[in-house]
């Protein structure tokens, strides 16, 4: 009677694994978790029904399931919830298909809140899961705007097809062949006031949202860091 | 209620969406705290449509002197998909402000790396929208994720005092008010609004195209009572976004059986794990539309479904699975059939996925179009004219 456990509802005696993660930190991350305002918007229980299941596109190609987050959430089971933050969290599409649930709850909600804490606590899934991830967090925050043309580069994208290429070689010109007197800008979407940004980075400082970037990614929060004061007190703005 | 949306609610027939579902009317809540000066109600102005949400909750579409919130994946990938929403305003007669004043959403980051939070997010919406504002005009939001974040972050600013609180505070420091449109609208709901005035400008037969419709998650999943729902438009058991306008326009609108999913956009995946979005855009998408209904091509109304979409195909292929469907939005489609250039305006040369058929089977000549963006190109090689105008495009 070898999976005969301490458990009777569980096949292994360590099914949530992280035995070397003391129960009280990961208690301390799902009390964030659940602390969040957002929280009891996005869960009142769950029928552990699936329909969630069938509608996640994450669900068909990754060992992932919305159902086993809300019901762990649900259950407030704290080893599941925190092996979940390591190993599911950073599967999800954050499409909202899950919102079809007849309970009403939105898994892919609890997820995001989920994320949030494991990077602000600079949590392993969350360094990993945003590896190679720094050029486009340092876009968003210094541009205000996420996707800019010159990101288009045949080496970055080699398996969107060759029209990449056309468009990397003949990205200046092809962008003044468009007539919106907004969109002659190649490093970013469109051409955003500099009022507009200085404005932007007074709410990425105000809101701790720079601040969440500390743990996961040191070196891009200290160039963010220097370029927003910088900027902010070159025009005087004082927080 | 309009007797315009009681006459539309009226056809209803066979179909009740389940009353325990219905989401509340925000608007109470809007109003409420509007009287309790606590934030400013931006209103439509007279001149709007009243168009029929998922739960009969009629929304007014503002039809013109609108604020376009732009979408930074449409504008730096797809530039095309921009163009052509202010290319059919300019042709209608339509005014505009395309704001340099505005940031984009910055939702991709909150959905993608989580490097946000709820204040900032909040934030910069109410930023953005102040920005709107003052400049007297109504936003029209481009993107279906900024659509459905900006539902989000109202319906959290309506219930948490204490976010309206921070927010409140952060818009101090920048010397702006706390507004709230009285609708967020979607510029594929002002294109619902406009089918009839735009079918009415069609100067092409599409009766022989075939078109598959992806409904963009962000739009109608995403806070789903703000979204349009018509009668007329799938019996009302789908939104009437996109496909309303393929029908007004004489289209032939075909289903497929995985409608209702997602594209495999993924946010993340998109940029780090396309292995994923590849598989899903291809595998539960584009073959099954392939098998189901043999499309010209598939439209769709957001940033991210476009792109999913246009650009898994090209390595797929490799793998000789069935696809090969060219991807564009809408208003792209709709600005075609209203004689837009394809290259000038529509901008197809940054898609990816082989539009070339379908332009034959449309009646433009794709080689001319090309040969005469060409000589565009090289005035502006020349230095002879510094950027394309939209006189170069005739409106
Ligand atoms: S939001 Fe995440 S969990 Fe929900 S359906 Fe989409 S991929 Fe699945
Ligand atoms: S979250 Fe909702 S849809 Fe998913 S299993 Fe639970 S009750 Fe069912």
């Amino acid at each position: 009677m070898a999976n005969v456990t301490a458990h009777p509802y569980l096949k292994l005696a360590d099914p949530a694994g992280f035995a070397e993660v003391p129960f009280d930190e990961k208690k301390r991350l799902i009390d964030k978790v659940v602390a969040d305002p957002r929280f009891p918007h996005y869960l009142y229980g769950c029928y552990e029904c699936g329909i969630c299941v069938a509608a996640c596109p994450s669900a068909r190609f990754y060992d992932f399931s919305p159902r086993r987050i809300a019901q762990a959430a649900a259950r407030l089971d704290i080893e599941l919830m925190f092996q979940q933050m390591e190993e599911d969290i950073w599967e999800c599409s954050q499409c909202f298909s899950c919102l079809r649930c007849p309970r009403g709850n939105n898994p892919g909600g609890v997820i995001t809140v989920m994320r949030e804490v494991a990077v602000k606590e600079g949590l392993h899934s969350a360094k990993s899961a945003l590896e190679g991830y720094s050029r486009i967090i340092y876009k968003i925050m210094s541009t205000g705007t996420q996707v800019s043309p010159d990101m288009l580069q045949p080496d970055a994208f080699p398996d969107w097809g060759p029209e990449v290429k056309d468009v990397s070689e003949n990205l200046a010109l092809w962008r003044r062949a468009l007539p919106p007197e907004t969109h002659h800008t190649t490093t970013t979407g469109w051409e955003v006031a500099d009022s507009t940004i200085l404005e932007l980075y007074v709410i990425w400082l105000e809101t701790g949202a720079l601040e969440m970037i500390r743990e996961v990614d040191a070196g891009i929060h200290m160039i963010l860091e220097e370029i927003m004061e910088e900027r902010l007190e070159e025009e005087g703005i004082e927080l | 209620m309009s007797d315009a949306v009681a006459v539309i609610l009226s056809k209803k027939s066979s179909f009740e969406r389940e009353p325990d579902r219905r989401s509340a009317d925000f608007h109470e809540e809007l109003f409420a705290l509007e009287a309790a000066g606590e934030l400013i109600v931006q209103r439509v102005s007279d001149d709007y449509v009243n168009v029929p949400t998922k739960y009969g909750i009629p929304k007014k579409i503002q039809r013109g002197h609108l604020w376009h919130h732009k979408s930074c994946g449409q504008c730096g990938h797809i530039p095309g998909y921009s163009t052509s929403i202010f290319w059919i305003m300019r042709k209608l007669g339509y005014d505009y402000n395309d704001p340099r004043d505005q940031t984009s959403c910055t939702a991709w980051n909150y959905y993608a790396s989580a490097t946000s939070n709820q204040a900032a997010q909040a934030a910069v919406a109410l930023r953005n929208f102040a920005a709107a504002y003052e400049t007297g005009y109504f936003p029209l939001i481009h993107c279906g994720t900024s659509y459905g974040h900006y539902k989000e972050v109202r319906n959290e600013l309506l219930h948490q005092p204490e976010l309206r609180a921070q927010v409140r505070k952060v818009l101090g420091k920048l010397g702006k008010e706390m507004v709230i449109p009285e609708e967020i609208v979607h510029y594929s709901e002002w294109l619902y609004a406009m089918r009839d005035e735009i079918a009415a400008n069609s100067i092409l037969d599409l009766s022989k195209v075939a078109v598959t419709v992806h409904p963009a998650c962000h739009y109608y999943k995403l806070v789903e009572g703000d979204a349009i729902y018509d009668p007329d438009v799938w019996h009302g058991q789908r939104t009437a976004a996109v496909s309303g306008l393929v029908q007004a326009l004489g289209a032939e609108l075909k289903t497929y059986s995985t409608f209702f999913d997602c594209c495999g956009f993924g946010f993340r995946h998109i940029l780090v794990q396309r292995d994923f979005t590849r598989s899903f855009a291809t595998l539960r998408k584009i073959e099954v539309m392939r098998e189901e209904a043999n499309p010209d091509v598939v439209l769709t109304h957001d940033t991210g479904c476009v792109t999913a979409l246009d650009k898994s195909q090209f390595a797929t292929r490799a793998h000789d699975r069935n696809v090969g469907v060219p991807v564009m939005s809408e208003a792209q489609f709709a600005a075609l059939s209203m004689g837009a250039h394809p290259f000038k305006v529509c901008q197809l040369h940054w898609h990816s996925t082989d539009f070339r058929p379908l332009l034959e089977k449309m009646g433009i000549d794709h080689e001319k179009a090309w040969a005469e963006f060409q000589e565009d190109l090289k005035r502006l090689e020349s230095g002879e004219q510094q950027y394309l105008t939209w006189a170069d495009t005739g409106v």
